[in-house]
């Protein structure tokens, strides 16, 4: 166990940094552990292929677990960057009375090394729940990556956040003791096999599998696809998500949005990788087809009134889990396209909810209506908006364009024409929609007030975004090797094929 | 042969349930630190009231006289249906115990008929409250038969009864434990015994009963008293049959556990009435739903 | 006498259906509690190891104790001692509970029945808590009573981990324990910040994020 700890330091480096966090007091020593630590684990990470096992079989990295953590580590390293800047801005106003500009009350930040104790611990747990390979161990996981982002959500001590983070904590415990249930009926599921009970590892289940019994194990799924599903954000369980992603701060809603809602939807996909091992991967596949097309239809309904970008963001990011859930629905390449696709989303989306927050720190405003003129008065910003918004509704040459192609192709050629046309249709209607909010606020002239000092964009609040957008940008024109062979072994691994 | 041990059981019935009150009154005053009354009490002012003259106001018509008659009608058909202990009764038959609260139905709805007779918007008032709490037991009261029925196998009450052995109750404690408070629970509603109603009360809102019998008179209201004797009398034997087991057959043990069994109820339910308040009358519909609840439980629980 | 206990686990579920006073569920919960508890050494005690022992005492120990007390303090602190108004009345809540209790044995019916296993009861009170938990939660206005629901839930699933004696190792029984501890103490801090923040925990009135 001793020769490559790889697995262990992942989980011990941010766990112990988490806790150094809430004891130092100075902010820049403070700061300067939350990037080293997230650079420390976005190395291991990408060098971590082929970490042995530790604990017989209990942490384990397999190729699926492997991706989604290096989605999560990407995007951790670059939103502590950018945190850098956004943090010193906080620090940098506290002198004055701060004003929330919705409802002109008075509000203050909460403990700034509480934030960052939170956002090493969530690290933490996400990371546990790539590298669990016990399904009870990913279940506490889970539940304790909701621990530890709900006081994040209150970082800025407003009632809505407030009221948000209530929301988020308590609908996501209620999917998590659903999905507590459907470990239970898993377990029991196991009864019937000659060699007695086995435990919950991964492994063994899937060995096992064809022999579990089929009735407990479809219920099994049931609850746990509805329990995980509550904490991704399918439909109908997601009205936790545009309040909680609306109401965070930016950067921690990019990592809500784009490395959270992937690892939920990790244990769904270990769900369905039993399913598929004991051949009763259809009776999963509808199920996950019914609500991706849900999810996607009602984020589309929702999403036609918004008139706060950041909720548009959030509602965007339930479309989008729908379309993952279908993807993997559909089977086959529609699996490789969902791999590919969770992680064009999370670059991207983490990309739009950064630029949003500079948008709102400079405008103070989250409205669509009030904005415009970004383009005159945060050009860097604003064109990353832009290309934000033409990268998450799949256009071409982005990455997502790709990744969404894939799993409509996927669907007819599997003759499911009526899944096609309503996949198209919605995008469509997203594309329509958003495209209207964003060309607003880009368009026009600004409507800013005239003593706003016109300041130069700070390199820290721009370059992160950017980053994330190259890399969109650049996997829509090619997919590097080592990627490609990751998402084709994640897809083997839930039975898919490119 | 068999009809000798019932027999003797309906007259003692017959006679004794007056009695009966006279303990559960006894046992409130005793835990009130008073004397009380005489145990026979009830029995003087039953003879007191048959002595009496009779009034009827003009407003009434027939059914106010048939009221108390048909009640009192009902209840005595009723005991002969009642199984008392180890003995069977009088009459029984498959699905008797339909029979049984149905005679009591009838009763009551003419006394309600009666106290709307009357015409005046006080006995009105009692009477809706009766009609409201009496459409909330008879649920209950069915399901506890349902149960008892899918229980014991047998549609006659008689034979559910006499089924009751303590072998029987080993093998399903906890469902016959449930069925236990619901049917004392019902009890105390249908005879009108705190929580649900006080028997005492002077206080013209507060009463549901009392008011409705407020306007009989006399030989009537002796008729009605007697009447609610006989009724406390009956549900105290089904609950009795469940609550003592003992089926030795022998007619000399059965029947001193039987009134023992009655007598225990009796100061169980005086018990009740000096401890506990009477229930705010919007709670009353909360409680017998509560106990609507626990009924399906047991009903779930024979199911499996 | 493991009959028992559910029939009385099914009660307890009623008795949160049906009160609005907020110290007497809690109560009712502690007393869920030290059912759940107990259950693991009713059956033969040889076959207890001390691993079973340990997590049953620590689970009696929260659940039944830890838990009511710090409910009780949140309770005290954000002044509210009544379920006023609920969306759907105490009578009503009630007879929603019947039908989850009829539903909940449909369900388990539904199950096959496993030899090995005991009686499929502790299933249907293990769906049944589960139901009025989310009953709860939906029907409820105080964030407390919010919180008493999402603990119902858990122990819905808990007597069906508990009662079909499901053998899951150390490390998970005690992180789900710890879990719901550390949820429900993060919860009531949350409940205290929403008390002083808007003088109130009535949760309908969280509604300022509406569309």
């Amino acid at each position: 166990m001793m020769n490559n700890p790889v697995i262990a330091l992942l989980l011990l480096i941010p766990l112990l940094g988490g806790i150094a966090a809430l004891l130092i007091r100075r902010d820049n020593p403070r700061r300067a552990l939350l990037v080293s630590v997230a650079g420390i684990h976005f190395l291991f990470s990408f060098t971590a292929e082929g970490a042995p096992s530790l604990h017989e079989g209990w942490f384990a990295l397999d190729p699926l677990g492997r991706l989604f953590l290096c989605i999560t580590s990407t995007l951790f390293l670059i939103v502590s960057i950018y945190s850098l800047g956004y943090l010193a801005r906080e620090r940098s106003l506290e002198k004055e009375v701060r004003t929330d500009f919705e409802s002109h009350s008075m509000f203050a930040n909460g403990p700034e090394s509480l934030l960052t104790a939170c956002l090493l611990f969530f690290l933490t747990a996400m990371t546990l729940v790539c590298v669990s390979n016990h399904l009870g161990l990913l279940w506490v996981a889970i539940e304790a990556t909701t621990l530890a982002s709900a006081p994040m959500i209150y970082f800025h001590r407003r009632q809505q956040s407030l009221e948000a983070a209530w929301k988020y904590l308590l609908i996501c415990s209620i999917g998590i003791a659903l999905a507590l249930f459907g470990n239970f009926l898993l377990a029991v599921s196991t009864a019937t096999l000659s060699g007695g009970e086995v435990e919950l590892l991964l492994g063994d289940l899937l060995d096992q599998a064809p022999l579990l019994q089929p009735t407990w194990l479809k219920a099994a799924f049931i609850f746990l696809l509805v329990g995980y599903g509550t904490k991704m954000g399918l439909a109908p369980l997601h009205t936790w998500l545009p309040d909680a992603h609306s109401e965070s701060p930016s950067f921690v809603s990019a990592l809500l949005s784009g490395a959270l809602l992937n690892c939920a939807f990790l244990g769904i996909l270990r769900a369905m990788q039993i399913l598929n091992a004991a051949n009763l991967a259809a009776f999963g596949q509808e199920l996950l087809i019914l609500f991706g097309l849900l999810s996607m239809g009602l984020a589309a309904t929702f999403i036609l009134h918004q008139r706060n970008f950041k909720r548009m963001l959030a509602y965007s990011s339930v479309e989008h889990m729908g379309i993952l859930a279908l993807g993997v629905g559909l089977g086959g390449a529609g699996i490789f396209g969902s791999m590919f696709h969770a992680v064009n989303h999370s670059l991207t989306k983490a990309m739009l909810f950064l630029a949003a927050g500079n948008i709102l720190a400079k405008l103070k405003s989250k409205s669509t209506l009030d904005i415009t003129g970004l383009s005159k008065s945060m050009p860097v910003t604003a064109a990353l908006w832009l290309c934000g918004f033409l990268a998450i509704t799949g256009s071409p040459p982005f990455g997502s364009f790709l990744s969404e192609f894939t799993i409509l192709k996927a669907a007819i050629d599997q003759e499911h024409f009526v899944i096609a046309v309503a996949y198209l249709l919605i995008l469509s209607i997203v594309f329509i929609v958003m495209g209207t909010i964003v060309l607003h606020m880009y368009q026009g002239s600004p409507l800013v007030e005239p003593d706003l000092p016109r300041e130069r964009e700070l390199w820290i609040s721009v370059i992160p975004p950017a980053v994330l957008g190259s890399l969109a940008l650049i996997l829509g024109v090619y997919i590097p090797p080592f990627l490609q062979r990751m998402l084709a072994e994640a897809s083997q691994q839930l039975g898919g094929a490119l | 042969m068999l009809l000798i041990p019932s027999l003797a059981l309906l007259t003692i019935g017959l006679i004794g349930s007056p009695f009966l009150l006279g303990v559960i009154n006894r046992t409130k005053a005793i835990s009130a630190g008073r004397k009380g009354k005489p145990l026979l009490q009830v029995y003087f002012d039953l003879i007191k009231l048959l002595r009496k003259d009779v009034v009827y106001s003009r407003t009434t018509t027939w059914i106010f006289r048939a009221g108390p008659i048909i009640s009192l009608a009902g209840l005595v058909t009723g005991m002969l249906l009642m199984p008392h202990g180890g003995s069977p009764a009088i009459l029984a038959f498959s699905g008797d115990f339909v029979l049984l609260f149905y005679l009591l139905g009838i009763g009551r709805f003419f006394i309600i008929l009666a106290a709307l007779d009357v015409g005046s918007s006080f006995e009105g008032m009692g009477a809706s409250r009766e009609a409201l709490y009496s459409a909330l037991t008879e649920p209950i009261l069915f399901a506890v038969l349902v149960t008892l029925v899918r229980m014991t196998g047998e549609l006659s009450l008689s034979a559910m009864i006499i089924k009751m052995s303590p072998d029987f109750w080993a093998g399903s404690a906890a469902a016959l434990i449930l069925l236990i408070v619901i049917l004392f629970i019902l009890l105390l509603t249908e005879n009108s015994r705190i929580p649900i109603d006080d028997p005492n009360t002077h206080l013209e809102l507060t009463m549901i009963h009392e008011v409705m019998v407020l306007d009989h008179s006399g030989p009537d209201f002796g008729l009605i008293l007697y009447g609610s004797a006989l009724k406390m009398w009956i549900f105290s034997a089904l609950l009795t049959g469940l609550v003592i087991p003992l089926r030795s057959g022998i007619f000399w043990i059965d029947l001193p556990a039987f009134l023992a069994g009655m007598f225990l109820i009796a100061i169980g339910v005086g018990i009740v009435e000096s401890t506990m308040a009477r229930l705010r009358l919007l709670l009353v519909p909360r409680m017998l739903v509560g106990a609507t609840a626990i009924v399906a439980v047991c009903i779930f629980l024979t199911l499996k | 006498m493991s009959d028992l206990i559910f029939v009385l686990l099914i009660l307890t579920g009623f008795v949160f259906l049906g009160s609005g006073r907020l110290q007497f569920s809690i109560r009712t919960l502690a007393l869920q509690g030290i059912l759940l508890g107990s259950i693991p050494f009713l059956g033969s005690l040889q076959g207890l190891m001390g691993r079973v022992t340990f997590i049953a005492s620590m689970s009696l120990i929260i659940k039944g104790l830890i838990l009511p007390y710090f409910l009780t303090r949140a309770m005290h602190r954000s002044k509210a001692m009544h379920e006023d108004h609920p969306y759907v009345g105490f009578t009503a809540s009630m007879l929603v509970g019947i039908v989850c209790l009829g539903v909940s044995f449909w369900l388990t019916s539904r199950l096959p029945v496993i030899e090995s296993k005991p009686s499929q009861m502790a299933i249907a009170v293990a769906f049944f808590n589960l139901f009025v938990g989310l009953f709860v939660i939906m029907s409820r206005r105080k964030a407390l009573t919010q919180v008493l629901g999402y603990l119902v839930m858990e122990n819905g699933a808990y007597i069906f981990g508990v009662a079909y004696a499901i053998e899951a190792p150390f490390l998970v029984e005690f992180g789900i324990l710890l879990d719901v501890f550390v949820a429900v103490f993060v919860m009531g801090i949350m409940i205290f910040h929403i008390s002083k923040s808007f003088d109130h925990i009535d949760t309908d009135q969280l509604s300022s994020l509406v569309e």
